[in-house]
Order: structure tokens, then sequence, then C-alpha cells
């Protein structure tokens, strides 16, 4: 074997880069990188993949558009707007659309992919919540993910106030409403950033120098930051057969894995395609061009704004002015505080997590989300306060298309976003400690089998087999835990750290994380061998 | 497809049956098959005849992708252009489904083929990797700080703290610098934000011996008579006249975006002025600033039943009846109202508006 010569075409450059770069040491070591498999793992690549085409399809778009606010007669090939005044912004956006092969395509794929990359991070992000995969040594992966989204948000709102349409002309009229509410500095932040009043000449091309050049390119660095550390941390693997924590096991990069993302590239970029060609996205020629004094009804941003626009809309109408001052809590706590819990809150929770379960090991095999049910009842109340803000942000569309008064889904939403997240909480870890029941029961007693045994004595019982080797390993993955006791020292005096009420807090909060745990273990004797003779035991109570 | 689900056949069948039980469960999987074991490729050996079998699909989807490729460049060089390029929304959108949809053919196809390779053809071994400690060792951590404060003490910027402190001090307005810098992205906000184009037209008005500014219409910039507006119940939007005639070309928005204002006729019996207001209305036409109060978009919608002013962003809700406070949403404060007025049966403006208009600040007062 160790005869074997590849290909000139490849033996080559590889030796070329090896006489200058001693990069097959490299090579040897990564080629066969093991990837573990699960469908979830996929959901970061679509972001990646979304990245790269929106990046070629805006480096397209940029080869027309023109960033300029300068006003102009359109007199393009587009008749409807034909003699109109509008912004060169417009005008080339229009141009683009109608005159440019291609160009409307482009397009339409470039909205798309952003709002799928937006959805891909937000997905992947809870997969990673929800089973555990940023605990240590991962955190940094999580933080720089959350970077990621809220770049991605900003770049967002950027890109669609770009074509200075009626549409993105009012949510920079949003944009400037909130920057006047920030107290003390709120005018001198809206003038800066407009170069003088609403809208000005200026917001276009600064927004453009934004969006293509400086946002990308911090998202492309944190991107290859988040690349690397993966790579050299390894991928976390699912709690399953043959994984664990010293060893990961799966398929290698050269060549199934390569091949598999490689056919992930082309299918995300198929379907962006298919989207781009047959689902119409952001007809700015239907709004015009943008005038202040214009709107229409079921104005709605790109999805990943509706949180704070639906924040905006159910915030009560609190403004308090004193010594000559005046302070808008009516846009400051919706445009900060909302988004400021639930990314304040993602990014802080390694790290209380941590604190409080006094877990500083490294992680690699993730956990199932039912055997932590503090975390994933917390992940679905912050996903209920989320989910409940950004549908108030259609609050509008639901009055319309339900019949019922407007004002009622105000007040709807006002009542849930306190109450929601409270129910969520308290229903999904009842679901967690319930699955754990259930798991308990399987690994005690063995699965129901569906075959009814009648005993010598007339006794009707159910057989229990005992599960697959394959399903015990991954119910048997869970850690059972238990509240601390209190670190004392030999003499009873109790450790530094436990006492004050930063002490008190922690053992609290370590306590409701494990108080009401199920253990979920194998009974060393009996039971196991009444599984396997059939059970007589468990009569049949239904 | 089938053959993916070998791992399933070394379980206990189904066994003899008790008549009238039910049937056992045929498939008692506790997991989805995604939690239990990762299939991929065809494990270590290739079934020749299904292989071949694959191998013509692969490879008829590839040639799929290479003619829709080609059927691609075609459409895009040879239609979409003809008669010397895209003209108007119904070529635009011919060529939209043409070139997207090639477009999305030849990658779907070749997405489809390379997994069908890699599922049905790739011969692959699951592997096992050691997850090596990420931590660099004691000892290696303990050189490196030996490293790291012999190097500090070779620099001498332990020794020399005049040094040190120095340094800090040169680089603290260097760090400042982006912030001077930027200085003049635009200017101070002063007494911008509180005055209109307004006051500036009903200035010019007086000095030409008028009582103030005449109201144009939205749109056709025409001045606006009493008569042209006497039913009951019609909103319109207006601004100042000479906004589009006297002002620099790019000023025009931005101070229209300030004074844009709706003009309402409210039937008299349900008008109630108020209080030193009572001369700002003519026969229960009223104006109101169309910039919202809440973040400021043009609180557009009128509702002719119930005079309620709708903002349709975040659905403050003002009443035209009563000087335009808030009966509902998250704005704070009422639309700001324009003093009116005849002159020659034309509706004029007699001041600016008297608070600023649109969203709240800081130093609004």
């Amino acid at each position: 074997m160790s005869e074997a010569t590849a290909p000139k075409a490849v033996e080559a450059p590889l030796t070329f880069l090896d006489d200058r770069l001693g990069s097959t040491t490299f090579f040897k070591r990564n080629m066969k990188k093991v990837f573990p498999d699960h469908w979830s793992f996929m959901l970061g690549e679509i972001a990646l993949y979304s990245f790269i085409i929106l990046l070629l399809t805006g480096t397209f778009l940029t080869l027309w558009f023109q960033p300029s606010m300068t006003e102009t007669v359109y007199n393009g090939s587009y008749t409807k707007l034909q003699g109109v005044k509008m912004s060169e912004a417009y005008a080339s956006t229009l141009h683009i659309t109608f005159d440019v092969r291609g160009g409307l395509l482009m397009r339409q794929i470039h909205h798309w992919a952003a709002i799928l990359f937006m959805a891909s991070i937000l997905a992947h992000m809870l997969r990673v919540f929800f089973t555990g995969a940023y605990r240590k040594p991962r955190e940094l992966n999580w933080l720089i993910g959350i970077g990621m989204f809220t770049l991605g948000m900003l770049e967002g709102l950027f890109g669609y106030s770009l074509p200075d349409d009626l549409l993105s002309g009012t949510g920079l009229r949003i944009t400037q409403g909130v920057a006047e509410s920030i107290p003390v500095v709120g005018t001198y932040i809206y003038m800066f950033l407009f170069g003088g009043e609403f809208p000005g000449q200026d917001i276009v091309p600064r927004l453009y120098m934004l969006h293509i050049l400086l946002i990308p390119g911090l998202l492309l660095g944190m991107v290859t930051a988040h690349m690397m550390i993966m790579w050299v941390q390894k991928h976390t693997a699912m709690p399953v057969k043959n994984q664990s924590e010293q060893q990961v096991y799966g398929y290698p990069f050269y060549p199934v894995f390569m091949a598999k993302t490689g056919a992930y590239f082309l299918f995300t970029f198929g379907v962006l395609a298919l989207l781009g060609a047959f689902a119409q996205i952001n007809p700015i020629w239907l709004f015009g061009p943008y005038d202040p004094g214009a709107i229409s009804s079921g104005s709605q941003p790109d999805w990943y704004m509706g949180v704070l626009e639906g924040a905006l809309r159910i915030m009560p109408n609190w403004e308090v002015s004193a010594w000559g001052h005046t302070v808008s809590f009516n846009v400051l706590i919706p445009a900060l505080v909302p988004l400021g819990i639930v990314f304040g809150g993602a990014a802080a929770w390694p790290f209380v997590e941590q604190w409080v379960t006094g877990d500083k090991r490294h992680h690699h095999v993730n956990e199932r989300p039912r055997n932590a049910p503090v975390r994933t009842a917390t992940g679905i109340a912050a996903v209920t306060f989320y989910g409940l803000l950004w549908v108030a942000g259609a609050n509008d569309v639901i009055a319309d298309k339900f019949h019922v008064s407007l004002f009622a889904t105000t007040w709807f939403f006002r009542v849930a976003f306190f109450l929601g997240p409270i129910v969520a909480f308290i229903v999904t870890k009842r679901i967690c400690l319930g699955l754990q029941r259930k798991d308990a029961d399987v690994i005690g007693h063995g699965v129901e089998a569906g075959v009814i045994m009648m005993s010598p004595d007339g006794k009707f019982s159910e057989r229990h087999e005992a599960p697959r080797e394959e399903e015990r390993h991954v119910l048997l993955s869970k850690e059972n835990t238990r509240p601390e006791a209190p670190a004392r020292d030999a003499k009873g005096i109790p450790a530094p750290g436990t006492k004050g009420p930063i002490g008190h807090l922690r053992s609290r909060l370590n306590r409701a994380w494990t108080f009401d745990d199920i253990p979920v273990e194998e009974h060393p004797h009996g039971e196991q061998a009444e599984i396997e003779g059939g059970a007589t035991s468990h009569e049949v109570r239904h | 497809m089938s053959d993916d689900n070998k791992d399933t056949a070394g379980r206990p069948g189904p066994r003899e049956r008790v008549i009238g039980t039910p049937s056992p469960a045929r498939e008692k999987a506790l997991l989805a098959e995604d939690d239990i074991s990762a299939p991929a490729g065809v494990g270590d050996q290739l079934d020749e005849a299904s292989a071949k079998r694959a191998e013509r699909i692969v490879a008829t989807l590839f040639l799929v992708a290479f003619a829709a490729s080609v059927a691609f460049i075609a459409y895009f060089i040879g239609w979409s252009g003809r008669d010397g390029g895209m003209h108007g929304v119904s070529r635009a959108r011919e060529s939209n489904l043409w070139l997207g949809g090639l477009m999305a053919l030849s990658f779907l196809a070749l997405a489809f083929g390379v997994t069908i390779w890699v599922r049905r053809l790739m011969t692959s071994k699951p592997i096992v990797q050691e997850r090596h400690e990420l931590a660099a060792d004691e000892e290696t951590r303990a050189a490196f700080t030996e490293d790291f404060l012999e190097g500090a003490d070779d620099s001498g910027i332990t020794k020399r703290p005049l040094l040190r402190r120095t340094l800090l001090l040169a680089a603290a307005p260097l760090g400042l610098a982006p912030l001077v810098l930027l200085r003049d992205l635009g200017p101070l906000p002063e007494k911008r934000l509180r005055h209109t184009y307004w006051g500036e037209a009903v200035k010019k008005a007086q000095a030409e011996g008028k009582k103030g500014a005449r109201l144009v219409v939205d749109g056709t910039n025409k001045p606006l008579r009493v008569s042209d507006f006497s039913s009951p119940g019609s909103m319109i939007t207006v601004l100042p006249e000479g906004i589009e005639e006297e002002l620099p070309e790019d000023q025009v928005l931005t101070q229209n975006a300030k004074a844009v204002t709706i003009l309402i006729n409210i039937p008299a019996d349900q008008f109630k002025p108020a209080k030193g207001r009572e001369n700002w209305h003519v026969n229960g036409i009223v104006a109101y600033s169309k910039v919202c109060t809440h973040v400021g978009c043009p609180a557009a919608l009128y509702e002719q039943t119930t005079h309620h002013i709708l903002c349709p962003c975040h659905q403050s809700t003002f009443d035209a009846t009563d000087a335009a406070k808030v009966i509902f949403g998250p704005a704070a404060r009422s639309l700001p109202q324009l003093p009116l007025s005849v002159e020659d049966g034309y509706l004029i403006a007699t001041s600016d508006y008297h608070e600023p208009v649109g969203p709240s600040f800081w130093e609004r007062g």
C-alpha cells in the first residue's frame, strides 16, 4: 500500500505547498478528522452556506447599486414609476430588478438567504442550548454565536434599508425614533447617524459601507474563529452508543463528510434559488419611493426584527418629563430590555450554570434535554418570551385575519408576555421529569412487549422486555444528581464560599437545579432476571 | 433505502400470540433512528449490483445538472437578452422564473447526485478518534510563565515604572482619537428639532403682509380653499406652501418629514376645541402633525366614524375630536396641533407648531 502514488495533478501542488509550508503534516492529521453524525448538526452548516451565498449574491448586487440619495427622475423600463422623482438608490434597485439580467433573481436569493441565515443561526443555537453543547470547553463559540446573531440583525436591518423604498424608509424612521429616545445623547446619536435631520442625504451611503464592508468583515472573522475553534475542540456528539467523553465516533472528513457537506451547500443554494425563482420577496417596485408622509398598513419588518417590533407595540405609553428633560420609557424599554434579557441571559447562561451546578468538567457528549429540566424549561420559557414578542409584532395582521379587536390583541400580549414564560417553564419542567420517570421505568422494568400472559392461577400480566442495547445506552447517559451537601471542613465549619447572601443564593439555586431529579439506573439484581424471563409480577392494571 | 435499516434485524421478532390479546406492537423502538446510530455510506462492503444501479442514477442526475446549467447559459444569452436586453416587468418575471428554475434544478440535481453517491456508493467505516486534552500540561504552562516573566524582565517594563506610565499616558489620547474624528458625522442637534418649515413659511408670508402660510395638498402642491375641503369626515395630507419650490432639492424631503400635516374636517357637533386653542380650527377643520409621537411613523389612518387617527406601525391611536389625545397604544403624547385660519378663502397656518413634532427626546422638556 505504501507504494501507492497520488496522481500527478494532486501530487505536484501538494509537494509545492509542502516544500514551502510543511502543510502535509496538517493535511495528514486532519484529512481523517471524525465528524459525528446527527441531523441537527447540519443547522449551523445552513447558516455557513447561507452566509457564503450572501457574499456571492451581494457582490453581484454591488456592481449596479448606487448608494446615493441624490434625487433623480426615473426613466427606466418599469413603466408605472416613469417620471417619478426618487433617490438614485431606489432607481438603481429598480434597474437591477428590471434591466439587469438575473438581477431580480440575485436580489431575491440575497434576501431569502438573509432570512435563512438568521433562521438557521437561531435553530442552531436552540439545538446547542437544549443539548447543553455550550458547556465547557465551548463557551467561547457560544458567545461568538450570540455575537453573530446580533450582528446579523443589524446587517439585515441595514440591508433592507438600502433600496430607499417606502418600507425601508419607514424602518429607518423607526430607527430614528429609537435613537432619539436614548437619554442624554439620543439627539446627538440621531444627528451623527443621519448626518443631520431625517432622512437627509447621508444615511444610505453610510449604511451601505456598514452593510457591505464593516459588518460582513466582522462576521467573516467570527465565522472563521467559530470554525477554527470547532475544529480544534472537535464536534460534540449525541449521547449514543460508541460516543464517549474520551473518544469521538463517526465518519471521516475525507471523503464522506466532505462529500455530504458539499452536497449540503448545493442543497442550500438550490433551495434558495427555488425560493428566488418562485417566491416573491420584498417587491420594492410595488411600495414606491420613500415619502415621509406615506405608509401602508401591515408594514412588517423581516422576521428577525419582529421581536423588537412586537415589544414596541405592546409597551404601555410611559414617558417621564421632569426638570426639563424627557425620558420615553415607551421606546427605550422595548428597544433595550427584551433583547437584553434574551441575549444577555444567553451569554451569561453557561457561566451561571457552571456556578450553580459546580460542574467545571469538560463535556463533549451532549445531554438529552429531559435530563436537565431546569435548563430545558428555562430555554422553553425564553423561546416563549421571544416568540410572544415576535408574534405581537404582527398583532395588526392577527386582528385583521382573525377578526378580533386590535386593542384586544395588544392586551392579550401584554398579559401573555408575563404569564407565558412562567407557564412554559412549569409545564416543560414537568414534562422533562415525566420523561425521566419513563426512562427510569424502562431501565428498571423493561419495555411493555404488548404480550399478555396468563399465569396458571388465572392472573393476567404483560410481558416486559429489556430495551435494546443502543436504547439502554441512550437512557443511561443520564447523570443522576443530588443537591450538594454544604461544603464543610473537618470541624464542621462551612466553607467560606457557602456563606453570605451569594453563598446562600448559590445553595438554593443548586437545590432547585437538582432536588427533583429522578435517578435512571440499573438495578443490580433481581429485576433484571425478571425481565429476561418475562415478568410475572406486573399485573395488567388498565 | 431499505438496506440501511439492517440494525433492526437482530431484534427478537413477535412471539406467539395468545388468542384474544392484542397483537404485539411490531416496532417497539423507544427512540427515533437518528438518536441511535448514524448510517452514512454503505458501510464496509459494496453490493456490486445495487452499486451499479446507484451509479446510473447518480450519473443521470449529474447529466441533468449539466443540461440545466447549459440551458441556463443558453437562456441567459439567447432569450433573456433578446431585442437588446431585459425591459420591464413581464420580461423580468419570465427571466426570473427561467433563470431561477434552471439554477435551482442544476444545484439540486447535483446535490441529490452527490448525496446518493455518499449514501449508496461510498464505502466507509466509522472510525474512532481520541479527544485530546485541550489544556497544555502543567510543565508547559510553567515554562511559558517563566518565559513570559523573563521577557517582561528583559524589556525592562517591570523595572521602569516611569516608562510604563508614560506609555499608557501616550496611548490614552490615541484611544479617544476615533471619537474626535467622528465629530463631523453630523451637526449638533441645537434647536433643529423644535421647529418645522411651517414657521419659516409663516414668517415669509407675514413679511409679505399676509396673515399666514397657505396649506398645499401633498402631491399636487395646490393651495387648499376652505370650500374645497367642506365635507365633514374627510382627511387629507398637507404641507406648507413653498416647501417644494423654495428649498434646495436636498432639503425638501427632510423638511417634508417634519412638516407633514394631516387636515381633518370634523363635524361641528362632535368637535371639542381644547382650551386655549378655540380659534385654531376653521369650522371644525383641524390640522395635526402626521408624525407619530411614538417613533415617528406617519399616523396616516383615519377612521371617519370614530374620528380616531391610527398609526399603522405600532397602533398608537389618537382622538381627532379631542386635541389628538392618545387613547390607546404606546405613544405618550398627543399629536401637536397646527393653528389654522382663513385668508382670501384659503386655509392658512398662522404659526409654526407650538411644540416639537415627532418622537420624544431628552432635551424636549
